[in-house]
Parts: C-alpha cells; sequence; structure tokens
C-alpha cells in the first residue's frame, strides 16, 4: 500500500520548467507538480527547451508578424531540489534564455535570466476513501541576477521582476491515477527601465514601471508510478491588471499578458537515480502574448547524501 | 524543531508580499512647483512675434468694471468655489499652478505619443493612409510621426507665443488686477501676480490648444476640451482669474491661433505624404547615380515616411536656405570609405554592451513615443521649470525651440530624400538592430539633427549649463549608430546641420526683444 504514497516514489525530479519570455509563465514550474523527495535526497539536472511563435494577439487581436517571423525562445537551465525532511522540498533553478527572430532586424538577445527558489511545503497527508489526498503550499521568489533588458518586447528574455509567489496545492492519487490542482498568486516588484518616459494608456514621466500581479491555475492529471509519470496539464495565467498592446504597437513589460496552455509531460526513473523528462505544451488561448508551442527534455540524477546505514534503517523500520 | 522551521519559511513569504505590495510610480511631472515668475515680461508686448502684424485685427472687449455686477457675481462664483474646495479640487489647482505653457506642451506630448503609431497593412498587404477628412476610421489620422510631431509642437508653441504677446498687450492696456486684488475675501491659492488678469494668461494659453487641435489632432478635441475645463476650474477656484478673464484669454488664444491654422493649411505639410509616382521616381534617381536606392525594410514594404516633408514651409528661413543647409552627400556606395562605415556598424551590432543598449533604448523615441522633438521638449521643461519664467517667456522659449525642431526636420527631410540611400541593414542583413528601423533614408540621422538644433537653442537660453545639451545631442546621435541603425556619417553630418538649423533660431532670439531679460 505504501507504494502508492508519493513520498515513497524515489526518483522525483523536476517535471517540468517552462521560461518564455513574452509570457507571465516565465517562471519554474517544478514547485507546481505534487511531488516531494524524502529526507536528505538531493535531485540535481539540466532542461533544455525550444519554444516558439509566428502568431500573436495584440489585445484579443489575433495577428502574424512578417517583420519578427518566427521568435523562437530557447531555454537552458540547471536546477535543484533537497529534501529537508519527506515534507519539505527546497527547489531552485537557473535558466539561461536565448531568443531570436527569424525575419526583419531585431537583434536577439541572451543572458541568465531569473533564480526561481521555493519552498513547497506538505502539511497534509491522509487516506481519504481508496487514494491518498495531499495538500501542499508552495512559497516562491523570483530575482533577476542581471540587470538584462525587460523592454524590448518580444527579443527580451524576461520582465525582470522580483516576484513573489505563493501556491496552494491539492492532490489526491488513487492507484496509479492522480489529479493535482493548485492557484497561484504573483506578486510582482516594480520594475525600471532604460527610458525615463513612456506610454501605457498615457504618457508616464517615470523609468519605473507598474507591474500588475498575477494569477495561475493549473490543474494536471494521469498515471503516475514509481517508474513513470505521465500526464496531461492545463494551465492559466492572468495578469491582474495591465493593458493591451494597440494595434501595430510594440509589446510593454506591463501589458495585460493571459494565456491558457495545454500539454502533457513524461517522465521515466531509472532505479540507479537517473531520471528523464520530456514534454510538450501549446498556448491554445492568449491576450498580447505569443502563441507558443514548446517541447523540453530534461535528465536528472537523485541521489542521498544522508548517512547511508542512518537512512538504510530508517527505511528498514519504516517498512 | 520542524514547526518551527515551517513558520520561518512562511513568516519570510509574508514578508516578501507585504515588501512587494507598493506599486505607486512617481512621476517626475507632478511635483513641480507653482509657478511664481522672477520677471513678469511687462514689456512682453513689443517682442517680435512669428505671425502677428500688430494687435488691431484682435477683438477683446473692454472688461467689467470692478464695481459692475457683472464683475461682482464674477468673484461671487469664486468664493462659492472656495468655500467648498475638495481635495481633488485642490489637487488640481496645484497642477496647473505649474505653469500653463508647460503643461499644455505635457498634454501635446501625451497626444504626439498616443497617435505615434504607424497602420498595420490590410489584407492586400497595403498599409492604409490615415485621413484628416476622416479622422476616425483606422487608421486614425494622424499618424504622430517625427517630422509630423515636430511641427505640431512648432504650431503650437509659436501660436502661443504670439497669443501671450497679444495678451500682454491688452492686460496693460485693461489693467484689470486680479480677482484676489480687487477683494481680501477671494484667496489666492497660487502665488500672487501683479501681472493683470484681463485676459488671463491661462486661457490663452488654452485657447490656441484648443483651436490648432482641431487640425493637428482632430479626434482629440473633446479631450481637448475636457482639460481646458478642468483648467479654468482650477484658475477660478484658486482666485486667480475671474469667469470673464478668462472667457477674454480664451477667445484671444483662439483667434491668433486661427491665423496659424491659415499657415499651417497653407504649409504644404498635407501633401508630405507622396504618391506611387513619387515614391518610384525617388528610388529611380539614386538608382541612376549608380548608388543602392533605399528600400523599406519591412514586410509588407512600407511606403517612405512624408518624403515631402521636405517641402514645408520652415519657420525660421525659406525654402532656398533648406537647399543651401543639405549637407554634401555620403560617401558612395562603391567607395572604401563607405565599405568601413558599415563595418562599424556590423561591429557594434554584434559587440553589444549593456551600455549601448540603455543609451539606444533611452533615445530610441520611436513608436508610441513623444518623438525625438518631444524628448527635447520634456528636457527642455526640466529645466525651464527651475527658471521661474513668465507664461511669455516660457512660450517665447518653447516657440525658438520648436520652430528649430521643425526647421531641422525640414532640412533632414530635404537631404534624406534628396541622396535617398540605404540603411546599413539593407547593405549588410548581418546588421541586426538594437531599436526599430525607421522608415526612411539614412543619410542624415533624424535624431541627430533634432538633438543638434535642440541643443544649440537650450545651449543659447542656459548658458550656465556649460556642454550639458550638447553632450546629449552627441549621445543620441551615437545611440543610432549603436543601436545598428545609421552609419557615423549620417550621425556626425546631421549633428552639424542640426546645429546650423539651430543658430537661425539663436539669431531670432537674440533680437526678438526678449533676449536682454536673461
Amino acid at each position: 500500500m505504501s507504494k502508492i504514497l508519493p513520498k515513497r516514489i524515489k526518483l522525483k525530479g523536476l517535471l517540468c520548467i517552462c521560461f518564455a519570455a513574452f509570457s507571465i509563465n516565465a517562471k519554474a514550474q517544478t514547485e507546481a507538480d505534487a511531488i516531494m523527495i524524502p529526507k536528505n535526497y538531493f535531485c540535481v539536472g539540466g532542461m533544455y527547451s525550444y519554444s516558439s511563435w509566428n502568431e500573436y494577439w495584440e489585445g484579443t487581436f489575433k495577428r502574424d508578424n512578417q517583420n519578427i517571423g518566427t521568435l523562437s525562445v530557447q531555454t537552458a537551465g540547471v536546477m535543484a531540489n533537497y529534501g529537508i525532511n519527506d515534507r519539505l522540498n527546497v527547489i531552485a533553478g537557473l535558466p539561461y534564455v536565448t531568443t531570436r527572430a527569424t525575419a526583419g532586424t531585431l537583434a536577439g538577445m541572451n543572458g541568465f535570466q531569473d533564480l526561481t527558489a521555493s519552498v513547497k511545503w506538505m502539511p497534509v497527508e491522509t487516506k481519504l476513501g481508496k487514494g491518498l489526498f495531499s495538500f501542499y503550499g508552495i512559497g516562491s521568489i523570483v530575482l533577476p541576477l542581471n540587470d538584462y533588458v525587460a523592454d524590448f518586447l518580444p527579443m527580451s528574455i524576461g520582465l525582470h521582476c522580483k516576484s513573489f509567489m505563493a501556491r496552494a496545492m491539492v492532490d489526491y492519487q488513487l492507484n496509479s491515477l492522480f489529479f493535482t490542482g493548485s492557484g497561484q498568486y504573483i506578486n510582482r516588484s516594480n520594475i525600471t527601465i532604460d527610458r525615463n518616459t513612456y506610454y501605457t494608456t498615457r504618457l508616464i514621466y517615470s523609468n519605473e514601471v507598474a507591474m500588475p500581479d498575477g494569477a495561475v491555475f493549473n490543474f494536471r492529471t494521469g498515471y503516475r508510478s514509481q517508474k513513470l509519470i505521465a500526464e496531461a496539464i492545463l494551465e492559466s495565467g492572468t495578469t491582474l491588471g495591465g493593458f493591451d498592446i494597440r494595434k501595430n504597437d510594440m509589446p510593454f513589460p506591463s501589458n495585460k499578458m493571459n494565456s491558457t496552455t495545454a500539454g502533457v509531460n513524461f517522465k521515466y526513473s531509472m532505479d540507479f537515480g537517473l531520471e528523464f523528462t520530456g514534454g510538450a505544451n501549446y498556448v491554445v488561448a492568449g491576450r498580447n502574448v505569443g502563441q507558443s508551442s514548446m517541447v523540453h527534455a530534461g535528465v536528472y540524477y537523485l541521489f542521498d547524501i544522508g548517512k547511508k546505514t542512518k537512512e538504510t534503517k530508517k527505511e528498514e523500520s519504516e517498512n | 524543531m520542524k514547526k518551527r522551521l515551517h513558520f520561518k519559511y512562511i513568516g519570510l513569504l509574508f514578508c516578501g508580499l507585504a515588501l512587494a505590495a507598493c506599486k505607486k510610480i512617481e512621476e517626475r511631472v507632478e511635483n513641480y512647483e507653482p509657478l511664481a515668475p522672477s520677471n513678469l515680461d511687462v514689456d512682453a508686448d513689443t517682442w517680435k512675434p512669428v505671425l502677428l502684424n500688430g494687435f488691431t485685427d484682435l477683438a477683446v472687449a473692454n472688461p467689467d468694471a470692478i464695481n459692475s455686477n457683472a464683475y461682482l457675481a464674477d468673484l461671487n462664483e469664486i468664493k462659492g468655489f472656495q468655500n467648498n474646495l475638495t481635495s481633488e479640487q485642490r489637487e488640481k489647482i496645484k497642477y496647473w499652478s505649474a505653469g500653463a505653457v508647460l503643461r499644455w506642451n505635457e498634454i501635446m506630448r501625451g497626444l504626439v505619443a498616443k497617435h505615434n503609431l504607424p497602420p498595420y497593412q490590410g489584407p492586400d498587404g497595403v498599409y492604409p493612409a490615415p485621413s484628416a477628412a476622416n479622422p476616425f476610421a483606422y487608421p486614425q489620422f494622424p499618424f504622430s510621426n517625427p517630422p509630423y510631431a515636430a511641427r505640431s509642437y512648432a504650431y503650437v508653441s509659436a501660436a502661443q507665443y504670439d497669443a501671450l504677446i497679444a495678451a500682454w498687450y491688452f492686460k496693460k492696456k485693461f489693467a484689470r488686477k486680479a480677482p484676489y486684488k480687487n477683494d481680501v475675501s477671494v484667496q489666492s491659492l497660487v502665488p500672487q501676480t501683479d501681472l493683470p488678469a484681463y485676459p488671463s494668461e491661462d486661457a490663452v494659453v488654452a485657447g490656441t490648444v484648443v483651436e490648432m487641435i482641431k487640425l493637428l489632432f482632430p479626434t482629440e478635441i473633446s479631450y481637448i476640451e475636457e482639460k481646458e475645463n478642468e483648467q479654468k476650474l482650477a484658475r477660478l477656484m484658486s482666485g486667480a482669474n475671474t469667469r470673464s478673464d478668462w472667457e477674454a484669454g480664451e477667445s484671444l488664444g483662439k483667434q491668433v491661433a486661427a491665423k496659424f491654422v491659415v499657415r499651417a493649411r497653407g504649409d504644404r505639410a498635407g501633401a508630405a505624404i507622396g504618391t506611387p509616382a513619387i515614391w518610384q521616381q525617388l528610388y529611380d534617381k539614386t538608382t541612376a547615380t549608380g548608388e543602392t536606392a533605399w528600400l523599406s525594410l519591412e514586410t509588407p514594404k512600407r511606403p517612405p515616411m512624408l518624403p515631402m516633408f521636405s517641402k514645408v514651409k520652415p519657420f525660421l528661413f525659406d525654402s532656398l536656405t533648406v537647399i543651401a543647409l543639405r549637407p554634401s552627400p555620403p560617401p558612395s556606395v562603391n567607395s572604401e570609405e563607405f565599405r568601413k562605415e558599415t563595418e562599424e556598424v556590423l561591429k557594434y551590432s554584434k559587440n553589444v554592451t549593456r551600455e549601448h543598449n540603455a543609451q539606444v533604448a533611452f533615445w530610441a523615441d520611436g513608436v508610441a513615443t513623444y518623438t525625438p522633438a518631444g524628448h527635447w521638449n520634456a528636457i527642455a521643461a526640466d529645466e525651464f521649470v527651475k527658471e521661474k519664467y513668465s507664461e511669455v517667456r516660457w512660450a517665447r522659449n518653447f516657440a525658438l525651440l520648436n520652430m528649430a525642431l521643425m526647421d531641422a526636420g525640414i532640412v533632414c527631410w530635404d537631404t534624406k530624400y534628396f541622396y535617398f540611400n540605404a540603411r546599413p541593414s539593407q547593405i549588410d542583413p548581418k546588421i541586426k538592430t538594437l531599436t526599430g528601423v525607421p522608415n526612411f533614408p539614412a543619410y542624415t540621422s533624424g535624431h541627430s539633427n533634432f538633438s543638434a538644433a535642440a541643443a544649440t537653442v537650450l545651449s543659447y537660453l542656459l548658458p550656465d549649463r556649460g556642454s550639458k545639451f550638447t553632450d546629449l545631442a552627441n549621445e543620441a546621435a551615437m545611440s543610432r549608430l549603436y543601436g545598428g541603425i545609421h552609419y557615423r556619417v549620417d550621425c556626425e553630418a546631421g549633428l552639424a546641420t542640426g546645429k546650423k538649423v539651430g543658430e537661425y533660431a539663436v539669431q531670432r532670439g537674440k533680437t526678438d526683444g526678449a533676449n536682454l531679460g536673461h
């Protein structure tokens, strides 16, 4: 019976990371899965994603732009996950982002984007009916690590916000079937740009830009076992405020960037601690964002850094 | 132990939320001090106007005597307002007290930024043109691109200058003082002045915009009327003007502006967009010389921006001078010099520093901005507020600045379309840019012309600032090279020509009768 408990599924790394400039989802999503790694376990790995769009929404008006062609965002990230104990994990990730447009003259950009650090806490895990119910609270902090340019969308690698994110998540696992739902509030700091006057819905005489907060709802379901996870994900991100891009205007960091994304993820775990992830997702609806499709893949290694003898004893006592 | 750890993290999270909660932006234009001129420029009626020829054809009615029933009713209206002022009304009084020329210049900058959007192509790939006859249809009229914007600022500033010269004449003629000087029970919520209040100088300034906007930004007439009403109420509530002071001023402002509207309708700007035949001629003419003619780098190809703006009637000199100011040709595309120039642009395009990124963005003044001319108006405004000018001197200095900016635009556009040469990215597609490539020929740089002209005028008006404005102009010019959208020669020749245009404004300033004041 204990085999279906999430905490007993040892090889739990980071399912998916989605960094996308020109989207509210410029953040790690690993904190959005209902998976904990056990005490003293450490997971480290790297991932790569390729996302691109050739159509985007100006407000609600969907269009292409032959002066951009296809806008691609490549992300290479490193991340780590540590089990402080079975109910408390810390997760950190840092991506390097490269943007490029296939048409027009605008120069692509690249650089280290934002460090995301999360604390994931599972205060409740209890049998419910025939399955297992768990509740999670996740707090994250997002810190831009350098002064990359935010005010050159869609070429910018990010929005350069410092953010605090709070997520509440519930998970229900019935045999190998699971359902996870979560809601997240994103509190974003104002940003500073290189201009001292800019237009939003009026001319503003400051180099500071008021960044609207955001809300994210994430729902995922699928098959979850020790060896394999296969899941479908639906996520909606909403900017709480912000303004629409006007017809033929340039995008701006404080735009109202909304999107609904559908995707699938897979993870396969080997017995000796290596795990492979992969997946794809697609923006099915949006506002002031590109209609991205993304593929991603990652390799992680999970290992026990606690005292071997102690861990063995614990395993034995639990069994 | 475990529990305490949890609380620590939760605590950290809430701290973070509280810290990040503050979103309010403080804007640098919010805190301008109420205008208290250090010199009233009482002789401004003798200054040299731009268009006016005496005051005899301007109608300003004799004001009601201060003991008349009409005037007493005016005062009672003010007292009624002052009995019940809300904090919001006090905020408006404070906002407008910074100065009418200043605030209306800011409002103009906002309109330019709002309307500075290139049209989106139709389904046939053809770009529709804004129509003054049907201004609300997409694309709205106008597309306030840099030349259009420079001309708009110039007309409004010049009209305000002439209108205020006339206002000073009538103020002295009628010598009716401010309400708070005629009745001690009227409070003055703005700095007091000995300047006669009839006709109101604030209303004169507002009136010019109300009239000019009908031509320049016809979709904004109702917005401007709203702003004018707000300012009128602020002036009445502050005790600075009566309703009759305001109405006489507004009427005078409109009358003077009407003369500028007549000039504007005949200044050839209406034909600046050209025709397909003209666009083709420009291309063929340069191609025939063996040079590489300019091509739009946009897809679909966009017609060049206002090619016939070169023919617009300047304020500071005649059309022959425009041609005389045209710099010598840029290096031939077949020359070694040109090859080196292009290589230099590629070098900057490939070796981007964070400082260059910032410099390019700061000066980009592209889509949805107040344009380079507006940027220099903003720079000027931030300096002028420190000088405690009278309204008429504010207007005079903005008129000098903006006539120079408009004429620099005309001379620059003449040069661009005379040589009609290619942008760096057209010559070498490896050149990627840090800002959008403007849709017109390269030589000479518009930013360089505008900036040098403005810097020359501002350095004359504010000599104690040293090389501040020249340094800014050089930065603006070089930002275009660093951004990959101009050759060095575009920037250097543009700076030299812009300076020459600026000198015409300086010359005018030295002989307009206002020079002694500073």
